[in-house]
């Protein structure tokens, strides 16, 4: 599944090295012969729907659990071990999906608290600047809004100076302002030097940010590279959306040598092909009598290449709730 | 099992666990209620309760005890409940369910040190409440110097032991503060009974003072309340203090889980 990296991420040194992981919760497996690896300063993304493992994968790389095979490097040390463990946490600075920091604490506190916890600590002043959080310091944890929250656990993890951060989930739940905000964010870390593991839902968060990213599946890895690279190993290409005015037989798109896929969602058809597309499609619907009103027209997203590689929406669970 | 390596990271500057106890006072300080439940009620028990000219006086049903000298042992184990069972299981089990000894676990630091903190903060207010209590018991309601100093020291110490390894198995049993909250309250009601807070042991039939010298705060009272008036307590109440220790600690560190 692994592609040459066109960005020559690949010539710089390993910083995180995972073999064959596999990780059962009870009957469960919840991750499942995952392999990859991270270069110095790269945004890495682990991606995929929720309980894909990409959690767990990233709890055995910090040490918070141990994997029931496979091997874990990171920065040649050993999370399994013990000892390797406690150096490992002065290099690795993590943001937690789910972890809180104590709610009476103001931000200036548990700044100060944190960084009593490393020997060659960041200036706080420095990171609370950068993270937009100067005028909250003196505001408790409790009452500070989720995106300053999340800025705020992203801060703490970055008060030890670590090597690597890695952030789980750090947008959920985020207005789409702050959600920007935050991506520059970790383009201005990674510009420090500091190589990121993101772990994230959101293909276009991914899509943005990473430079390579490894799509969870089910516990499993089904495809790495970079965002481009998995588009086009998806058959890439563009899509055309629209409301047909009238009924139309599929076969008159699917026999245009451009159009590679026509399917119906609900009133909407989306045909996925590549060349001139938009045209071909219109030209040849007018010619039969019927008319496309409201197009909307695309290149293939990594949201696409999900759908192609696994036959599934990223979101298919989300939606059905709504 | 926790093991001391674990325990003291080379990794982890020493100065964090200053911090992390710096903050558990602030914290304790913000929450109010936590701090002085243990110094201010024994306290203004003893002061309400020492006003009253009757409560002073010997009492025959006491075995010639005033009713304030019964009551200072009641008040004693009053005070280690409040900071022991009510006072530290309550943060840990927070601090749990919101992934605050979770998040710990990415650092250098250990979760054992925020456990260790809890634990200096709620032994300092025991020793103080104690303290304050003590000294305006004698400087104001005539309360003579223990028969035993060591023996009263050492009745205390071993009290302190005993109800803070049950505080800790209560923090270990309970999932979330909810829980915490209802479990410190069931432990703490019957202790507090057997320990003579509602009505003096002395005034309770016979069957039931028996048993309270078989429940933890019982016989704390009882090892007390003799080095008090008679001299250092029989081994007896100090080994069934012992006892609870061991098997509430040794049950803790069993069933603690850190997530």
């Amino acid at each position: 599944m692994t592609t040459s990296a066109a960005n020559g991420s690949n010539q710089r040194p390993v910083v995180i090295d995972a073999s064959q992981l596999r990780k059962m919760y009870g009957q469960t497996v919840a991750v499942d012969d995952v392999s990859f690896s991270v270069h110095v300063g790269e945004i890495f993304g682990i991606l995929g729907p929720n309980g894909a493992g990409k959690t767990t994968t990233v709890e055995c790389i910090i040490g918070l659990r141990r994997p029931d095979a496979g091997t874990i490097r990171v920065l040649g040390l050993n999370p399994e071990s013990d000892q390797d463990r406690e150096e490992l946490h002065t290099l690795v600075g993590a943001q937690l999906q789910v972890s809180a920091l104590p709610a009476k604490l103001t931000v200036r506190e548990n700044l100060d608290l944190y960084r009593s916890f490393y020997s060659h600590p960041a200036d706080g002043a420095e990171l609370v600047s950068l993270l937009g959080l100067g005028d909250k310091l003196d505001s408790s944890y409790k009452d500070l809004s989720g995106g300053q929250k999340q800025r705020l656990a992203v801060a703490v993890a970055l008060i030890g100076q670590p090597k690597i951060a890695v952030l789980d989930e750090m947008t959920a739940g985020l207005d789409p302002q702050a959600r920007r905000d935050t991506w520059e964010l970790i383009e201005g870390i990674r510009a420090r030097g500091v190589t990121i593991l993101l772990v994230t839902h959101y293909m276009d968060e991914a899509q943005r940010l990473c430079d390579r990213v490894a799509l969870f599946d089910q516990g499993r890895i089904v495809a790495l590279g970079t965002p481009s690279e998995l588009v086009a190993e998806a058959g890439g290409g563009k899509h055309v959306t629209f409301v047909p005015s009238g009924p139309f037989d599929d076969r008159l798109l699917t026999d245009l040598s451009d159009v590679t896929g026509v399917e119906h969602q609900g009133p909407r058809v989306v045909v996925t092909g590549t060349g001139e597309l938009v045209n071909a499609v219109i030209q040849t619907l007018a010619a039969n009598g019927v008319t496309a009103e409201d197009v909307t027209t695309g290149s293939a997203t990594l949201e696409d290449a999900f759908l192609r590689l696994t036959g599934r929406h990223i979101h298919e669970r989300d939606e059905a709730n709504v | 099992m926790i093991g001391l390596q674990s325990l003291l990271p080379p990794q982890a500057p020493r100065a964090a666990f200053r911090k992390l106890v710096r903050y558990e006072f602030v914290l304790t300080r913000r929450t109010p209620n936590r701090a002085t439940l243990g110094l201010g009620i024994p306290l203004i028990l003893l002061v309400i309760l020492g006003s009253i000219p009757k409560l002073q006086q010997p009492e025959a049903a006491l075995g010639g005890l005033s009713f304030i000298e019964v009551y200072i042992p009641t008040l004693i184990g009053f005070i280690i409940t409040v900071t022991g069972i009510l006072g530290l299981p309550l943060p840990l089990a927070t601090y749990r369910e919101q992934g605050i000894l979770r998040r710990l676990s990415t650092t250098p630091v250990p979760p054992a040190w925020l456990l260790g903190a809890q634990l200096v903060v709620n032994l300092t207010i025991a020793v103080v409440g104690m303290l304050v209590l003590l000294v305006v018991a004698m400087a104001r309601f005539g309360m003579a110097v223990p028969k035993s100093s060591p023996g009263f020291i050492l009745a205390i110490l071993l009290t302190m032991v005993a109800i803070f390894a049950i505080g800790l198995l209560v923090a270990a049993l309970a999932d979330g503060a909810q829980a915490a909250q209802t479990l410190s309250g069931i432990a703490a009601v019957p202790l507090l009974f057997f320990a003579g807070l509602w009505v003096p042991l002395a005034a309770l039939p016979v069957q039931i003072r028996d048993i309270s010298t078989w429940t933890p705060l019982g016989a704390a009272v009882k090892a007390i309340q003799d080095a008090m008036q008679t001299g250092f307590p029989p081994a007896g109440q100090l080994l069934i203090l012992l006892a609870y220790a061991i098997v509430a600690g040794f049950l803790a560190v069993r069933f603690f889980r850190w997530e």
